[in-house]
């Protein structure tokens, strides 16, 4: 279509704007592919930015595994990449700390919340929705320039010579209100706290765009009681966020005054070297409510589109409809909601009101109810269909197989009286790496290789996908199985070493079955890495529709222009997961073809409204 | 500007928006900064509760500062209403006006800030006490939200004057106009905080 063509259509209306609009046809090739407005351009920025955030964050996680498995190791063949952090063929104890703090900061907000939300819900809402892009692009552009400044900013503080943010992904204050306090907090702090403000910039550009791009440009005849479960779970994804967000933002902003112009938000009463601060009147406890008011609703930001995908994918390779799609909606909301009431679960020992830790307690077993029936509903959705093993199948039931393991310890870790003995200890640490971090990488993982052919138009390898898929894992359970053990016995995380005590040495052998199996994970990723980047130029050329599927992004052409559709945007008729549905020649009927056209299969209530 | 994408300019793209989406990623935008300061003073009224408190009466040159910008919304509601009637010309007069009133509630906050100093309430340093900074931090990022609220009426200032906004097309003048009484509700909100709080 010329735009010409466009011109006469509303000659009336956008006289004005013409100059600019003429041009997106023509685009040169920055506009295109760097300073893009596409929705689907931007969300494979935001996924390969989260893929090479992944690596990092994982090669810090090898840092500090190894030094746990191996304390008496000479590190000195590390002193090429980390030089004065190895000292005598040792790790720098508080450059430990800061590859512990960097690892979480970087695992849950630069690759779980912006790789993860960042690319598909880039690039699922218009193409699932039936839309040409976002409400804004230009809003969507800013987005990802804003996150990859605050990428620039937190890659920096990795170099300087006082090393970055060390204490811990939550940055209690008052370690990280004190310059004093450790190296890490002087101008890696600094350069943390600005980095998440600009971070924080866009992640709330991006949510404003995705609902209202939801509320707003969906298609004819999609309502949101014939949304697929991708769209809902990145809906509410971005009002969580653009709820709980800004609290995290107040709360680094306090911070930003404690540490720089001298308040006392956070501090009191604090005596260094024997010589006491100024500082009057502050409370720690309360940067921990403001942080957890955040925290606690990041973990479903993070989970929640994972669970989404899987929906998707699941109801899709068991060529059945999922099990109950509205209760899926119902404890989505529920989650949601329950999110926001939890986060004092995360500060049982911190001496609040025994009362009010039994409120929590409650609020946080509740949660429970609707996990369980998320998880009841993917294997119910399983049982007795035709599934298909692909490897994004796998992933996705490897994640249902997370959540339900680790949300088992949540119920056990909420409990107010159990978690003076398990606070902040590996029982932990195995809890939160299972149910949110794997279970949400395994989300992200099986929404790359099932989306990988309408983003690049290519098959991945599949054999290559199984392998990737088994040993990631086994490799998973290896890993953080064993750590509940250590948890229940009172090892507690973050500690550089535990050669101090004795009680622990028992443990020294699984500590490095536990490393020796991280880094063969780590390793399997490059499998993965390797599929990827190979299959886009060089996968099968996939065909339109591979997985033969219902939703709407697969009535575009095999690489959609920016516009998605060269024709008309496709009618929406019926709900997502008309799998096997009896009567049909085919056990699949695409959300655009209307129910006229199916009067085989058609329950008698189905029907084309007259629109 | 429309965004090319999503309007008629692409045939086969019928549905009207439920809400024009500007609009609502200004809301939106809205909900961000009321969250923000939900935070601010829920932390606030938390922290008090721990006692330790300084108390202080706010000075009432405040008093004054929110009557400046009440009338500053008043002047541009009423622009507002001119330039839905078509009458760009006279409208042009009360922008102006909404915007030196805006100048000036922010000359006044700084007055308030130099009173505050006077009686010996600091934002930071050795005798600083939260109760204190946290009148600092809740005007001051007021303040910079009201910045950027001017900048707006200022490229809406120009925009009246290229004829960009008509009587027909005045999406950006009704964005500025919602964004304005926002910042000036949320003073109000602020203002009778801390003198309940105080």
């Amino acid at each position: 279509m010329s735009s010409s063509d466009i011109h006469i259509h509303d000659h009336h209306a956008h006289s004005h704007d013409h100059d600019h609009d003429h041009e997106h046809h023509e685009l040169p090739w920055i506009r295109q592919y760097i300073f893009s407005e596409d929705h689907k351009i931007i969300a494979k920025q935001y996924l390969i930015s989260g893929i090479l955030w992944a690596i990092l964050g994982g090669l810090f996680s090898l840092i500090f595994r190894i030094q746990l498995g191996f304390p008496n190791a000479d590190l000195s063949w590390m002193k090429p990449v980390l030089g004065e952090w190895i000292q005598n063929g040792k790790l720098d104890p508080e450059f430990y700390l800061a590859m512990v703090t960097m690892h979480g900061t970087i695992m849950v907000f630069f690759v779980l919340t912006a790789g993860l939300s960042g690319t598909f819900s880039n690039f699922l809402i218009p193409l699932q929705i039936g839309a040409r892009d976002m409400a804004s692009g230009f809003l969507n552009m800013l987005s990802f320039w804003f996150f990859f400044l605050s990428s620039v900013v937190m890659f920096a503080s990795i170099f300087i010579s006082t090393g970055p943010a060390s204490g811990g992904w939550v940055i209690y204050p008052p370690l990280s209100a004190l310059p004093q306090a450790m190296s890490g907090s002087g101008l890696g702090m600094t350069l943390w706290l600005s980095s998440m403000a600009i971070f924080i910039v866009s992640s709330l550009l991006g949510s404003l765009n995705y609902i209202t791009t939801i509320i707003n440009l969906r298609t004819k005849g999609m309502t949101f009681d014939r949304l697929p479960l991708t769209i809902w779970a990145f809906f509410i994804t971005a009002i969580i966020g653009v709820l709980s967000f800004p609290v995290l933002f107040s709360a680094a902003l306090l911070l930003v005054f404690d540490r720089s112009f001298g308040t006392s938000f956070f501090l009191s009463e604090i005596y260094i070297g024997g010589e006491a601060l100024s500082n009057q009147g502050g409370s720690a406890i309360l940067f921990q409510h403001l942080f957890w008011f955040l925290g606690h609703p990041e973990v479903y930001i993070v989970l929640l589109p994972a669970l989404g995908i899987t929906s998707e994918i699941v109801a899709t390779n068991s060529r059945k409809p999922i099990f109950g799609y509205k209760a899926m909606i119902g404890s989505i909301l529920a989650i949601a909601f329950l999110s926001f009431i939890v986060w004092a679960h995360h500060m049982f020992i911190t001496g609040m009101n025994p009362f009010l830790g039994s409120i929590f307690m409650f609020l946080t077993l509740i949660i429970a109810v609707p996990s369980a029936v998320k998880a009841f509903n993917y294997i119910a959705t399983l049982w007795k269909g035709n599934i298909i093993f692909t490897p994004a199948m796998l992933f996705s039931i490897g994640l249902v197989s997370f959540f339900i393991s680790g949300g088992l310890t949540g119920i056990i870790l909420g409990n107010s009286a159990i978690d003076i003995q398990l606070h902040d200890t590996y029982f932990v640490v195995a809890h939160f790496h299972i149910v949110m971090g794997s279970a949400s990488f395994f989300g992200m993982l099986a929404g790359v290789y099932h989306w990988f052919p309408k983003m690049f138009g290519r098959m991945m390898d599949e054999r290559l996908g199984y392998i990737h898929f088994w040993l990631t894992f086994i490799g998973v359970y290896v890993v953080f199985f064993p750590m509940h053990y250590i948890g229940i016995a009172g090892f507690p995380r973050r500690y550089y070493s535990w050669t101090g005590f004795d009680a622990f040495n028992s443990f020294a052998d699984l500590n490095q079955l536990i490393s020796i199996a991280a880094i063969l994970v780590f390793i399997a990723q490059f499998i993965f890495i390797f599929n990827f980047f190979y299959s886009i130029f060089k996968g099968r050329i996939s065909s339109l529709n591979p997985w033969r599927s219902n939703t709407l992004e697969w009535t575009t052409p095999l690489n959609p222009e920016h516009g998605n559709w060269p024709g008309d945007i496709p009618h929406v008729y019926r709900w997502p997961y008309d799998y096997s549905k009896p009567g049909h020649n085919e056990d699949f009927i695409p959300q655009n073809v209307p129910f006229s056209q199916t009067p085989h299969s058609n329950f008698p209530h189905e029907k084309d409204s007259n629109e | 500007m429309q965004h090319p994408l999503n309007t008629a300019e692409f045939p086969g793209y019928s549905r009207p928006e439920v809400i024009n989406s500007k609009k609502m990623i200004l809301w939106l935008f809205i909900v961000t900064i009321v969250m923000l300061f939900a935070a601010f003073t829920s932390a606030y009224i938390v922290r008090k509760a721990d006692g330790e408190w300084l108390l202080f009466s706010l000075p009432s040159i405040f008093a004054y500062s929110t009557a400046v910008i009440l009338l500053s919304s008043i002047t541009m509601q009423w622009a507002y209403t001119l330039v839905k009637k078509g009458l760009i010309e006279k409208a042009k007069p009360l922008v102006a006006i909404t915007f030196v009133l805006g100048l000036t509630f922010l000359y006044i906050q700084y007055i308030g800030w130099g009173e505050l100093v006077d009686m010996n309430v600091f934002l930071g340093g050795d005798s600083s006490n939260p109760a204190g900074s946290f009148v600092y931090i809740l005007s001051g990022v007021h303040a910079f939200h009201l910045v950027t609220g001017l900048i707006y009426i200022l490229i809406v200032f120009s925009m009246l004057f290229s004829g960009k906004i008509t009587k027909e097309k005045s999406l950006q003048f009704d964005l500025c106009t919602i964004y304005w009484h926002f910042l000036d509700l949320l003073w109000i909100y602020l203002f009778v905080f801390l003198l309940v709080n105080n």
